[in-house]
């Protein structure tokens, strides 16, 4: 069972502080949904506000289309996986999972058939009598992760549950909490500031700046037409260049820079439309960015290498452009090409229109 | 590891000086201060009471009829047994127990909260007002709880005043000014090994349970004090012995027909002149006293190792 969470108008101030502003939106039922955005922006102040841990000052938190104010955490149907889980160190893993059920006086052999039922879903079978401080990361999650579901909730609320394992198990536990997510189909709001995180496991994600949603949208427009300047600049990776809005045109403007004439797309939903002699940041991905062939004349950048690192699959080629304070960046598969380039050697680069997106000037990521 | 490779270790790591006085302090004190007293009260106590001049002659040798005294009695008395020290022996540590329980009861809503939820400024406030009436003497503080619970103390006249009672209680006849005051006397040894205790939890475990559907007296049962068990059998322990040990509170707030057992001991030293009889009274009281708490340990599954953390 999944029940929609609906956050209508919630502001939660601390004092003079507001942790979070006029956040309004709606999570479907059984999606997996993630707030996105670096430490401080607010995310976990809205999860806890879900979980009943905090009371918005203002607005309203309603799930599955009931008002939760004046419910407690105890009597939400959320259950909340804690940035350092918070498994209990005095208790079996079973009795972990279980305690859901302890709490509303399930007897003891029921709970037991339970807890061996979602080892089995955890893929942690026989393992109930351990105590908790006998398993590893990866397990510890995943028992968490049990204890959460043990008390069948509609909503299961995740707080940056991944952050302490290392990269591989992290990889490992983004595919696995997905498909735990698909198999037991109930709505999962997922507090991160790793946007991989965000983007692989998420239908939706909601990236948040100082308080405010910045922008919602499937990891895709997220990651390809990134609504303001904040957004491009904090989801992955971007080369920036700075200019003033000369001609706009199907879609397209034209952008005067530093380093020439570029020709970039306006995202459909950029907050900030962009008018000619408008200021703006134009964001190109070092993954789309490739050297020119001859007879391309448009967005064709003229580049000293400066210094290249291999990474295996991939070559980071650094550049050089006169006009741009900062060294730009391209991601090249390693196709065995690399003979035919040299630090040093003056280079034309092209970044295609269509794969560079145009924005109104405004707060960009911390580096 | 062998015991040279700890000492070597040991001097290597904290030098020549500093080794040589922990070890000095740590011998001193656990020698003369704690192993040699507590062994001439032992030998004392199996010694028959001489007069100096016979003292290491024929008639000085060892004997358990000291020991013996506080179960059987003089054998000129009437009674088979030795009622009267056994009663008070055996209500000395009823109400140590009482007492013990009592603060435990009275402490840890206090050390919860000042360790889980007070926050700065209000939270010091607190510990200094737990702590600042420590600094009036102990003999002072029996005497305020004598004046307080007296005939005409303010307790007796708030509560004649209300009409609740028509005549003044009498508290200190009914020991219930001398449970206070032991009570409140080794509120502060309660209070502190639970405020560390409870203290080190992580918050997380509290806000995790109550999200799991959990009311608060099952988050209290089952994470809380399970994990302050440390802590509450060392704040226990020390307030059952030293409870049960206390000579100044039951002397002055006791009641004019109740004895402490440590005032029996007391007598014997004192008044009685008999120092054999009062070691062997003594050694009782503590013996009894370690192995009341090694079986409360056992009842409580708590090591040892886990109090002295």
């Amino acid at each position: 069972m999944s029940a929609d969470v609906r956050l209508e108008n919630v502001s939660i101030k601390f004092g003079t502080f507001v942790a979070a502003r006029d956040v309004d939106l709606t999570i479907a039922g059984g999606e997996f949904f993630s707030f996105l955005g670096p430490s401080g922006c607010g995310k976990t102040t809205i999860l806890r506000a879900v979980s009943g841990f905090l009371k918005p000052s203002e607005g309203r938190i309603l799930i599955g289309g009931q008002d939760m104010a004046g419910y407690g955490p105890n009597r939400r149907p959320t259950a909340l996986i804690f940035q350092n889980l918070a498994l209990f160190p005095l208790m079996t893993v079973w009795e972990n999972i279980t305690f859901a059920l302890e709490v509303k006086g399930v007897g003891k052999a029921e709970r037991r058939k339970k807890a061996d039922e979602l080892l089995e879903l955890i893929a942690l079978p026989g393992q109930g009598d351990k105590m908790v401080g006998e398993l590893s990361g990866g397990q510890r999650q995943r028992v968490a992760i049990a204890r959460a579901l043990a008390a069948e909730p509609k909503v299961l609320l995740l707080d940056e549950p991944l952050s302490a394992l290392d990269l591989k198990l992290r990889q490992h536990m983004r595919t696995e909490l997905r498909a735990i997510q698909q198999r037991v189909g109930i709505t999962f709001i997922y507090i991160t500031h790793d946007q991989g995180e965000a983007l692989t496991m998420s239908d939706h994600v909601a990236v948040m700046r100082e308080g405010v949603i910045e922008q919602i949208g499937d990891g895709t427009s997220i990651y390809d037409s990134p609504g303001t300047s904040f957004v491009a600049s904090f989801v992955g990776e971007n080369n920036l260049f700075r200019g003033e809005v000369s001609g706009i045109e199907d879609g397209m403007a034209e952008v005067e820079t530093n380093v020439g004439k570029l020709v970039a797309r306006l995202p459909e939903n950029a907050v900030k439309p962009l008018a000619v002699g408008d200021d703006a940041h134009i964001f190109h991905r070092p993954e789309s960015l490739r050297f020119a062939r001859d007879d391309e004349r448009v967005n064709r950048i003229r580049a000293k290498i400066v210094n290249e690192e291999f990474e295996g699959n991939f070559w980071q080629v650094y550049f050089e452009v006169a006009g741009s304070e900062k060294v730009i960046k391209m991601s090249m598969v390693n196709d065995g090409s690399s003979s035919e380039r040299r630090v040093g050697e003056i280079v034309d680069l092209v970044c295609d229109p269509r794969l560079t997106v145009a924005l109104a000037e405004g707060p960009l990521a911390a580096e | 590891m062998g015991l040279a490779d700890f000492f070597r270790n040991f001097f290597q790591r904290n030098g020549l000086f500093l080794s040589l006085f922990l070890l000095a302090a740590v011998g001193f004190w656990v020698f003369f201060l704690i192993i040699l007293p507590q062994i001439f009260m032992i030998d004392f106590s199996f010694r028959f009471n001489l007069p100096p001049a016979e003292m290491g002659g024929p008639k000085d040798v060892y004997t358990i009829s000291h020991y013996k005294f506080l179960v059987y009695g003089s054998e000129q008395s009437a009674d088979s047994y030795n009622f009267i020290d056994l009663s008070v022996f055996l209500r000395t540590i009823g109400a140590a127990v009482f007492v013990t329980i009592f603060d435990l009861a009275i402490c840890y809503p206090i050390a919860y909260y000042l360790a889980q939820v007070a926050k700065g400024g209000w939270a010091r406030l607190m510990v200094l007002s737990l702590i600042v009436p420590f600094w009036v003497n102990e003999i002072l503080r029996a005497f305020a709880f004598r004046i307080i619970f007296g005939s005409n103390g303010i307790i007796n006249e708030a509560l004649l005043a209300l009409g609740i009672i028509d005549d003044p209680y009498p508290f200190i006849r009914d020991n219930i000014a001398l449970y206070a005051g032991l009570g409140y006397a080794f509120v502060l040894l309660m209070i502190f090994p639970l405020y560390n205790a409870i203290e080190s939890l992580d918050k997380n475990q509290i806000e995790a349970a109550r999200d799991l559907g959990s009311p608060w007296w099952r988050i209290h049962a089952r994470i809380v004090i399970p994990f302050a068990k440390p802590g509450i059998s060392s704040g226990c322990t020390m307030v059952f012995m030293l409870t049960a040990g206390a000579l100044a509170a039951p002397e002055i707030l006791g009641g004019p027909s109740s004895l402490w057992f440590t005032q029996i001991i007391y007598q014997w030293f004192n008044t009685g002149g008999n120092w054999p009889r009062g070691s062997a009274y003594a050694i009782i009281l503590l013996s009894t006293c370690i192995a009341f708490v090694l079986l409360m340990m056992r009842v409580f599954k708590v090591k040892l190792g886990e109090i002295a953390r």
